[in-house]
């Protein structure tokens, strides 16, 4: 297995305290089964799954509650053995926001019993039937975007290189790096066999800096595999270089455009979690049950990484690290920087939950009282994006749309580092946050008025063309009858022979 | 003295040159005061300003003939970005042209609809679909709320809703 | 368990603006000490009538606009614009000449303009432009570094005050006696009544590689400057550009012509070039706002100021190149905006 360091130094970017050294102490906590469960029927990005278990039905563990029907969604199974409690609507955390959705609520009965193991356990050969298996087997991106990843696998574009992202730049995460140390084979694995799907030529497992026993385990591990096209890029510890799309220029030199996914210019980003439950799908037949998940903070009594069952109430994760410890100011869902804050700890873990930092008072943001921007351009020269957030922010308070546009309001991807780096102590990642939503709206409007426009301009034109048709007839008409006897009469034949045709056909109509 | 006056002058001279050059040599955009007018403009065709549309109003208002708060689907927000962009104070809208505003949709009855076709050929943007003995239907996507096809249909069947978000 | 929300990111701020500031002050510090050692207490003198005066227009402006007053007072931004205006103007001096300079600064250049963060000129250079216009003659008496072997006649910090508030020197001392040419005023006037450089470069005032006591005041500065490089108040760009904009076409005029171009070394440490390099230019206001845009603007300012220096009618330019590319800056910055990721 190659190692090597790219050449490119990232764009913007920040270098940020980790807090990390609390989690990565400990080994990865194992054999932790909650008391209830809460499996959202919508966890991945794509329509939501339809459940085919009722109130009252004992499930096992691995089987599946709600299926997938649709292309771009992944089934959900039950984590650990219990009874169905209810159906409900709750609110669930998901990428960006809390949203209130569907759920299962499963008592559990503490045995863990398993699903006897089924027939067509083995991988199936035909690549529809892979994908399909994945889906069925609930597997989405673990790295928190929650992609279906049989939807990403299926990508039409030819791949040009296969991606791992082992990167893990947000503070306070470490449940990729742990992940990465403990389980390197199975994510060699999985990436090979990603790798195969995509019949991809190259496959990059890309990982920061700082975490050279994560580096050393996977180089280990590539090696023992004996495949020639593994890399390792070693990549500065440099926020937010983990992101798709600053992971890929980082890699490649290439951007990815605007309106683009990575995987449509040929990179297919994967997740070193996602690659592992791929490993866990294929080899052992075992759907996504569980994942790893950081849980930090000053506020818990023992941070550490813990397999959790997907479903698992927050509070009964943090009861199971020892409980709150002193006075908790915040409960993040994520890392500290595009984390968000949870109103209360009964929320789930869904797929897409890496981190909880169970925050005290001194460790998060507290000051909130805003300056004026005195144009240090910090915000610009941090920007991954290189977007120059303060003329956006200018923009945003003046909702000026144009704008907005201009200064690429859009290609924000809210990874708060201006924010942070702010001498003057403006949100400008909220602020962009609820301008995305009214520059949303001011789109469909613009969109709506320059489509309204075009249909009006046919219509006047074809309008005209009518008149113009209609007056050119009659005008001739009018111009023979006028002049010619014998005109006149053949005219009022047509007209006698027109009623008659009619009347005859309006009778066989009847 | 001397000097000056003839460095000054060449300096006169030489921008004007310029000025004239850029001026005959740039394409000119086509009308861009009416295209800018235009597109402040909501677009919905209404007419209620009293133009046949939002074009020719657009045209009206670069010309000077007419008033810049004649469109009651824009309200005062579009009367304010006109006054904005023209320089010209912002005044108050003229409420008693219409009340089209771009949150309604037409909706036909379609126990009264009789199929007259009347209503059709009237709808600015082709929202209204149907053929004669008919009934007729509204596109909702399409449909700008503009309130021209009301005063053409014979029995009173079109009514103005709420729009969808 | 229910707990507060917050919007993200929930990382803490790791820069302010009082910090800033603060690090500026610091960052000047041996250099105004320098500056009292070798030109007595009068730069005290008149930086704390600069910064006494700056705070009181500061706090009336504020409140003649209505805005709140606490947090812009105590931000620094003021003192900073005092203490860049103190070393601008002559150390003997009548107390109004700082405050005027500061109130001007303060009123039109900042707060005329919108406040802190709006105004597009360095509000201490304008303050300074508008007493170099208005009051050429006090702001031209220089007085001569403390140096040993100058027949320089000492003024204590009593007579200095005592000369700032009412005008009047101690009996047998004449202002005439006391104030001297400065060097960057020596070689103006030397070049051009045709004198050779090495000719005007033998005077007692001058030194190692420019002025005496300015080249230690001048070293002081790039001291400080380095600290806030170092620390990340500013960035590379803008300082490094300006020295090369300077520099470079000093060095080879002075290549060409020795006898009739000051050397490199006297651009560098004479007038304002290193505190504008470090202090002046990269006052991020009135600054372009890219890194691409820092680099025209940076060596637009030294390209000018040479120009001014060796072609110009004042024998330093620093104050007039600053504000000429302060009013150039929103060129540059529509035409140095950055490529969006992933956009054409």
């Amino acid at each position: 297995m190659l190692e090597y360091t790219p050449d490119r130094r990232p764009t913007g970017g920040l270098r940020l305290p980790a807090h990390k050294e609390a989690s990565v102490a400990q080994p990865i906590a194992r054999g932790f089964v909650p008391r209830t469960l809460i499996l959202a029927l919508q966890q991945h990005q794509g329509p939501a799954t339809t459940p085919v278990v009722s109130p009252g039905d004992r499930v096992l563990k691995g089987q599946v509650v709600a299926r997938a029907r649709a292309l771009r969604s992944a089934a959900v199974h039950a984590s650990t053995s219990g009874h169905v409690r209810t159906i409900e609507d709750r609110l669930v955390p998901s990428v960006h926001a809390v949203h209130r959705t569907r759920c299962i609520v499963i008592d559990t009965d503490g045995k863990d019993e398993p699903l006897p193991p089924g027939k067509g356990a083995r991988w199936p050969q035909d690549p529809e039937r892979q994908l399909k298996r994945i889906r069925d087997g609930g597997i989405v991106g673990l790295g928190g975007g929650v992609f279906p990843t049989a939807e990403k696998l299926g990508a039409h574009t030819p791949c040009k290189a296969l991606i791992i992202n082992g990167v893990e730049c947000e503070p306070y995460i470490s449940c990729d790096d742990v992940l990465m140390r403990e389980e390197a084979e199975g994510i060699i694995d999985g990436a090979l066999i990603m790798r195969d799907i995509l019949s991809a030529p190259e496959c990059i497992v890309a990982i920061e800096r700082d975490k050279p026993q994560a580096i050393e385990a996977i180089l280990e591990a590539g090696r023992a595999s004996g495949d020639a096209s593994l890399k390792l890029a070693d990549i500065p510890t440099i926020y937010p270089t983990g992101g798709e799309r600053q992971l890929v220029e980082m890699l490649t030199g290439e951007e990815v455009p605007s309106t683009h996914y990575p995987s449509e210019i040929g990179y297919i980003c994967q997740n070193v979690g996602t690659a592992f439950a791929l490993h866990r799908l294929v080899r052992a037949g075992q759907p996504l049950l569980s994942r790893i998940v950081t849980v930090a903070g000053d506020g818990v009594a023992r941070p550490q990484n813990v397999d959790t069952p997907i479903g698992t109430p927050i509070g009964e994760l943090i009861e199971f690290c020892g409980g709150y410890r002193g006075e908790v100011d915040r409960l993040i869902l994520g890392g500290s920087m595009m984390g968000y804050a949870l109103p209360n700890d009964e929320m789930p873990i869904t797929k897409g939950g890496n981190c909880i930092i169970v925050a005290a008072r001194s460790e998060v943001r507290q000051d909130f009282s805003e300056r004026y921007c005195i144009r240090c351009g910090n915000c610009g020269t941090a920007c991954p994006a290189r977007l120059l957030p303060q003329e956006l922010l200018r923009a945003a308070r003046s909702d000026d749309h144009e704008m907005l546009d201009e200064f690429g309001l859009t290609d924000c991807i809210e990874c708060g580092c201006c924010d942070v780096i702010c001498p003057s102590q403006i949100p400008l990642t909220e602020v962009f946050r609820n301008a995305k939503f009214a520059h949303a709206r001011y789109q469909r409007q613009h969109v709506f008025s320059a489509e309204t426009q075009q249909r009006y301009r046919r219509h006047q034109e074809r309008q005209r063309a009518d008149a113009r048709r209609g007056k050119d007839l009659q005008d001739n008409l009018r111009h023979e009858v006028e002049t010619d006897e014998a005109a006149r009469q053949r005219a009022i034949e047509a007209a006698i022979k027109r009623a008659r045709q009619r009347r005859s056909h309006d009778a066989d109509q009847d | 003295m001397l000097i000056g006056t003839v460095v000054l002058a060449g300096l006169a001279l030489g921008l004007c040159a310029v000025l004239v050059l850029t001026d005959r040599l740039l394409p000119a955009g086509k009308d861009p005061v009416t295209d800018r007018i235009e597109s402040l403009l909501p677009r919905i065709q209404c007419a209620q300003c009293g133009y046949a549309g939002c074009r020719p109003y657009a045209r009206a208002i670069a010309a000077g003939e007419a008033d810049i708060n004649r469109c009651p689907p824009g309200g005062e927000e579009t009367v304010r970005q006109l006054a904005e962009l023209l320089g010209r104070e912002a005044v108050a809208l003229d409420t008693t042209l219409g009340s089209a505003n771009m949150n309604r949709v037409a909706r036909i009855d379609e126990h009264n609809c009789i199929g007259c076709n009347r209503c059709v050929p009237v709808c600015p943007v082709d929202a209204i679909v149907g053929v004669q003995q008919t009934i007729h239907a509204v596109i909702a996507a399409h449909c700008t709320g503009c309130e021209l096809c009301l005063a053409h249909c014979p029995v009173d069947c079109i009514d103005l809703v709420a729009r969808d978000a | 368990m229910k707990f507060a929300v917050a919007p993200g990111p929930h990382t803490a701020p790791i820069a302010s603006v009082p910090l800033t500031m603060r690090r500026v002050l610091y960052a000047l510090t041996p250099a105004a000490l320098a500056h009292v050692w070798f030109f007595g207490s009068g730069f005290a003198i008149n930086f704390f009538v600069a910064a006494v005066t700056a705070l009181v227009a500061e706090a009336a402006v504020l409140m003649l606009r209505r805005r709140p007053t606490r947090v812009p007072l105590r931000d620094g931004s003021a003192i900073v614009t005092a203490a860049l205006l103190a070393f601008a103007i002559p150390p003997l001096t009548p107390w109004w000449i700082p405050a005027f300079g500061a109130a001007t600064a303060i009123v039109v250049a900042k707060h005329m303009y919108g406040g802190l963060g709006r105004n597009l000129f360095n509000p201490a250079m304008v303050g300074y432009v508008v007493l170099l216009v208005s009051f050429p003659a006090e702001l031209t008496q220089w007085i001569p570094p403390r140096m040993g072997d100058l027949d320089y006649e000492h003024l204590g910090f009593l007579a200095h005050l005592v000369y700032s508030l009412t005008g009047t020197l101690p009996p047998d001392f004449t202002i005439d006696a006391l104030t001297r040419a400065t060097p960057l005023d020596l070689v103006k006037e030397g070049l051009r009544s045709a004198q050779t450089y090495t000719e005007i470069r033998a005077g007692s005032l001058f030194g190692g590689v420019a002025g005496r006591g300015w080249e230690w005041i001048n070293s002081f500065i790039a001291l400080g400057g380095l600290y806030l490089l170092y620390t990340g108040t500013i960035r590379w760009h803008i300082p490094i550009m300006l020295l090369a904009g300077l520099l470079v076409p000093a060095t080879l005029l002075w290549l060409i012509d020795a006898d009739s171009f000051a050397t490199p070394g006297f651009h560098l440490f004479s007038g304002a070039t290193l505190l504008g390099a470090f202090f002046i230019a990269t006052d991020p206001v009135s600054a372009a706002e890219s890194d691409r845009g820092r680099l025209i603007y940076g060596a637009g300012i030294g390209l000018l100021t040479y120009c001014i220096r060796t072609w110009g009618g004042y024998p330093d330019g620093m104050a007039f190149s600053v504000l000429l590319m302060n009013s150039a800056v929103p060129l540059i910055d529509r035409y140095t905006r950055p490529r969006i990721y992933g956009r054409d």
